[in-house]
């Protein structure tokens, strides 16, 4: 097979990516290795900060696929390789497609929360994270304890994997801080009865409407929010989660006893992106993410000439800038194979 | 006038201008980690003798910066440098050493 | 009497180090207390004077030590000391039976070639020219190893040799020189006379048609004892001091006497006899990964011995102890550098008044568990411990569930042992008030304490030798059905090199895991994760390269790492693969 582009990753950056690409008159091929297009954002339920459906933005990403587009779905890269300015690339159906450029749109993959082993997650029966929360509201399962009750109060423990040097992630996630207001907005929804409480260390509401979010989940739905980086949690016979922080405002230790604690989980590259980082000798930044040529100017380009990155494969973004970084990243593509064609 | 004692100035400023920061300069030669702290209070909620005491590791970290002497010297002598600090800080200090270089800079200086 | 003006300056030097030696070791051994000193002269009259004869024989003498590191640097170190003996002696019987006047003045031996300018005849005295020359030879290859270890070093097995101070190097170059002078005044006269072997009258000979010799030879037997002058009068500035301490040092420690707590004139003997011979240096994790010198023993001793010993050079250091495991001379040199960093920071004594308000709760358990503040930081170790207790059904009372006062370890390992004592009070009474039989902990930090600073009248065990005991009692079942996973054990730092508790692990997780037992870093030997409370001025970034040099040292393809301490657990976890596991998790996860 050859094309003149192949995006790699059907999340919502690839497939708006792989739209825009071919509606301007290029042959694209869009492989995504999971059986279903939409990538993270296929599993929300709703999405910050104005609950919207995450569901409908993915309806409109598919409800806009071009008819002729190909579409590989269950296929993995074994093996990518570039020889004179064209790239070569194997996959685990025995397929080799010829591409005059690559659109690395392979995201991220939610932080392991068993690497902060303080925090017990898969030891202690009720933590968990913030992605399997979002699972738990995206398929209407009631929230319950392990130990089957309703929880009557929660923790959102942010910065969990980001902002982290003990374990070389330096980075701030972006989303977590916003994603926990959603969450702990969402809890109090379904269980009234229950008591939020938000474990910060700065709490970034820098995007739109953010702010407005923040101020409604305290004003409305009344969340608690305590200044301190979780330290330790340990359990008690009956399941619940004691945790220990120090409320930094008032400059005294703390103690809580929680029904369930949430972890927000930040975002790392994800197995692919560090596949293709090895495989085409791509740059990394800091945070092991893809490095942009420069991220303000050529923020699309990367070291490699003909592979450009969109998306979160570059550096944690939300959906709204990941939207526009795809479509950067269709434009930076779009002048490099019209260059090329003359 | 013998009766308005309340009006008399309880300062409970940090005086920045005149505070004496040469504990913060000599730890920013000898352990510059110091100057890594956003005070999330992880160390302070992990501490052995905070159980206890009115130790609060973030607290004295940002009196290093204020040159809050007084206090840094009246609360250090609690710590009993167990370490746990150094495994839960997000950013890396290396609490014991810059615990460690208190003691001896308060030692050598007999505050 | 032989005298000729140019045995001078060799007596004089001698007779300075005798003096110097004499006055310096018994100002040394004045200090000690009455019951020290009375335990050291006792061995002169008991039937230890045999083994510390013995050992100076095999380690002053012959490095038997060094040759275990290393056949060639063994070669070398015993080539100087064997061999230079072995001429003294066998000079000083030859003098004895062979010299033309039966008078033995000091010097005699020295410069017998000089003095005695007969041709041996019969049998016996030729056998001793042959021996004098073949010690002399014996010495002169060691000479030429010393000097291929300068400049590469890595040819004797060690990859960075010592840097010398100014005194050490005078002596170490007029050391090398004594013999190679020894060698041509010797074969200069025997050119002139013939009463040599095959060394020296070959050489002598061979010279004899190059150069005009009867002048040259008296210059030469001038030069050979003006450096011997020089040698005996920088010996005691230098680290050559180490070759006659080392001899009182083996008698002191054949005596049961050793530095502990506080720095005495035992540490003196034991600083001056590290003889800088750079074995230490490839031994430093931390100098491997910061390729920083200054905690190492060859330096802080050579620091030592001239009074320049700086805070850093004391708390830069990792305190795994794995030089100390290496010193071929057995330098207590973990000890030293506490009692050093003791004396810094004693002036300032901190007062742990909440200690006293801590409530003291009468139980009546089995068993007292004392976890560990770091095993809270790593719950799964907790809860696996927990989860067996309950299994068996032992009562328990989990001492520091809600955490409690510190063991005391890290404050001691900052040196402020008066102030760990006060920890190490209140520790004690909490503990006995449990009423348990056994006190178990999952920290080899605190299982070290608890065992050389708490004298508790009870058992303290360690999790990992309580799990061994309870499986040797066929209390656990493993579970049949599940295969086997590879693993590598490490032996963390206070358990293994400062515990000495290296088969129990082992024979509990053989029934648990395919242990593979191929890494060299083992037991003894084992690394330092780079977790370490001892060091104080290690940043993550040295660490974690420590840690990740560890960790591929030990673990290769599909194995995973089982250690057996809290902090080693959560260091490894930072540069770890795979997971690592603590033995007690193994155990709750596959027993029955």
């Amino acid at each position: 097979m050859k094309t003149d582009v192949v995006v790699i990753g059907g999340g919502i950056a690839g497939l708006e990516a792989s739209t825009a690409l071919h509606n301007l008159g290029h042959h694209v091929i869009l492989i995504e290795k999971k059986d279903i297009l939409g990538g993270h954002v296929a599993l929300w339920d709703k999405l910050f900060p104005n609950n919207k459906n995450a569901s409908s933005i993915i309806h409109y990403l598919k409800d806009h696929l071009p008819q002729n587009l190909t579409i590989l779905l269950s296929t993995e890269i074994t093996n990518i390789s570039k020889r004179n300015n064209s790239f070569f690339i194997e996959t685990n159906f025995h397929q080799t497609i010829e591409t005059k450029s690559v659109l690395v749109a392979t995201g991220y993959d939610v932080f392991n929360a068993h690497l902060k082993e303080e925090y017990g997650y898969g030891i202690y029966d009720n933590v968990i994270t913030s992605a399997e929360l979002e699972e738990m509201f995206k398929n209407n399962k009631p929230i319950l304890t392990k130990q089957g009750k309703e929880p009557s109060r929660i923790g959102f423990v942010h910065c969990v994997g980001s902002r982290d040097r003990k374990i070389n992630n330096l980075y701030c996630s972006k989303v977590c801080c916003v994603t926990a207001v959603k969450q702990a907005i969402e809890i109090r929804q379904k269980l009234p009865f229950s008591e939020t409480y938000c474990f910060y260390m700065d709490l970034r509401m820098y995007g739109l409407n953010f702010e407005e979010l923040y101020n409604e989940s305290q004003e409305k739905y009344g969340v608690t929010f305590i200044r301190g980086r979780l330290s330790e949690a340990s359990e008690t016979i009956d399941g619940k989660i004691i945790i220990k922080v120090e409320d930094t405002l008032l400059g005294r230790p703390l103690k809580m006893t929680m029904d369930m604690l949430v972890l927000m989980v930040g975002m790392v590259p994800s197995a692919g992106t560090s596949f293709l980082i090895n495989k085409l000798d791509l740059l990394s930044n800091n945070g092991h993410f893809i490095a942009s040529s420069d991220e303000h100017l050529l923020a699309n380009y990367t070291n490699v000439n003909g592979v450009f990155v969109a998306g979160t494969a570059s550096s944690p973004k939300s959906i709204d800038d990941t939207f526009a970084d795809a479509r950067s990243a269709v434009l930076a593509i779009h002048q490099y194979l019209t260059s090329q064609k003359m | 006038m013998k009766s308005f004692q309340y009006l008399k100035k309880i300062d409970r400023t940090i005086d920045y201008d005149n505070n004496d920061r040469a504990l913060f300069y000599y730890l920013m030669r000898v352990e510059p980690t110091v100057a890594l702290c956003i005070a999330c209070g992880a160390c302070t909620a992990t501490c052995s003798a905070g159980n206890f005491s009115t130790l609060d590791l973030h607290k004295i970290m940002l009196s290093i910066r204020r040159g809050e002497k007084v206090y840094i010297a009246k609360e250090i002598t609690q710590c009993v440098l167990c370490g746990k600090c150094q495994l839960v800080c997000p950013k890396n200090v290396n609490t014991r050493g810059v615990i460690l270089q208190i003691m001896s800079f308060l030692q050598s200086s007999q505050l | 009497m032989k005298f000729d003006w140019f045995v001078l300056p060799f007596s004089i030097g001698l007779i300075f180090l005798v003096v110097y030696l004499i006055i310096q070791y018994y100002l040394w051994l004045n200090k000690l207390s009455a019951s020290q000193l009375k335990s050291f002269y006792r061995i002169f009259f008991s039937k230890k004077i045999f083994l510390v004869i013995g050992e100076i024989f095999s380690e002053a003498l012959l490095h038997i030590r060094i040759f275990k590191t290393n056949i060639l640097l063994g070669f070398m170190h015993s080539s100087f000391a064997l061999g230079w003996f072995l001429l003294i002696v066998t000079g000083a019987i030859e003098t004895q039976l062979f010299a033309s006047k039966p008078i033995n003045h000091l010097y005699e031996p020295i410069f017998f070639k000089y003095f005695n300018t007969h041709v041996p005849t019969d049998k016996l005295h030729k056998i001793f020219t042959f021996l004098m020359d073949l010690w002399l030879l014996y010495v002169l290859s060691g000479i030429f190893l010393a000097i291929v270890k300068r400049f590469y070093s890595r040819i004797l097995g060690i990859k960075k040799t010592t840097k010398l101070f100014w005194t050490d190097q005078v002596a170490l170059y007029s050391l090398w020189l004594i013999f190679p002078l020894r060698l041509l005044a010797e074969s200069s006269s025997t050119a002139i006379f013939h009463h040599g072997s095959f060394l020296t009258n070959t050489l002598g000979s061979y010279l004899e048609q190059h150069i005009h010799l009867s002048k040259a030879s008296y210059a030469l037997w001038w030069a050979y004892s003006v450096d011997l002058f020089i040698f005996f009068v920088i010996l005691p500035f230098s680290r050559y001091m180490h070759i006659p301490t080392e001899i009182v040092l083996i008698a002191l420690r054949r005596a049961g006497l050793k530095t502990e707590k506080k720095i005495n004139s035992i540490s003196q003997f034991e600083i001056h006899s590290c003889s800088s011979c750079g074995i230490c240096i490839d031994n430093c994790q931390l100098q491997i990964v910061s390729n920083r010198n200054n905690m190492i023993p060859a330096y802080l001793f050579q620091k030592e011995r001239h009074k320049k010993v700086l805070k850093r050079d004391l708390y830069d250091c990792l305190m795994c102890g794995r030089c100390e495991t290496s010193c071929p001379v057995r330098i207590n040199i973990l000890n030293i550098k506490l009692a050093r960093r003791n004396e810094k920071l004693t002036k300032r004594k901190d007062a742990f008044h909440y200690l006293q308000q801590l409530p003291i709760e009468t139980k009546n358990t089995e068993v007292a568990y004392f976890a560990g503040c770091m095993s809270h930081l790593t719950p799964s170790i907790i809860r696996s411990m927990l989860k067996i207790f309950e299994k068996f059904q032992i009562s328990y009372e989990f001492i520091d569930k809600d955490g409690t006062v510190c063991c005391g370890r890290p404050l001691m390992l900052a040196g402020k042992y008066d102030d760990a004592q006060k920890l190490i009070e209140k520790n004690i009474q909490i503990i006995l008030a449990s009423n348990a039989n056994i006190l178990i902990t999952s920290c080899p930090i605190c299982y070290k304490v608890f065992n050389d600073e708490y004298r508790l009248p009870i058992t303290v065990m360690h999790h990992s030798q309580w799990l061994a005991q309870l499986f040797h009692n066929r209390k656990i079942d493993i579970k049949k059905s599940t295969t086997k996973i590879s693993a590598v054990y490490h032996d963390p730092c206070d358990l293994g090199r400062g515990s000495h508790i290296f088969d129990e692990p082992r024979m509990l997780l053989q029934q648990f895991v395919n242990l593979s037992e191929t890494s060299p870093y083992k037991k003894e030997n084992s690394l330092c994760c780079g977790g370490s409370l001892g060091n104080f001025y290690a940043n993550e970034n040295d660490r974690v390269k420590i840690a990740r040099h560890a960790y591929y040292q030990l673990v290769h393809e599909e194995s995973c790492l089982i250690t057996s301490c809290p902090l080693c657990k959560k260091t490894f976890q930072k540069v770890a693969e795979k997971p690592v596991f603590d033995i007690a998790e193994i155990v709750n996860q596959y027993m029955l």
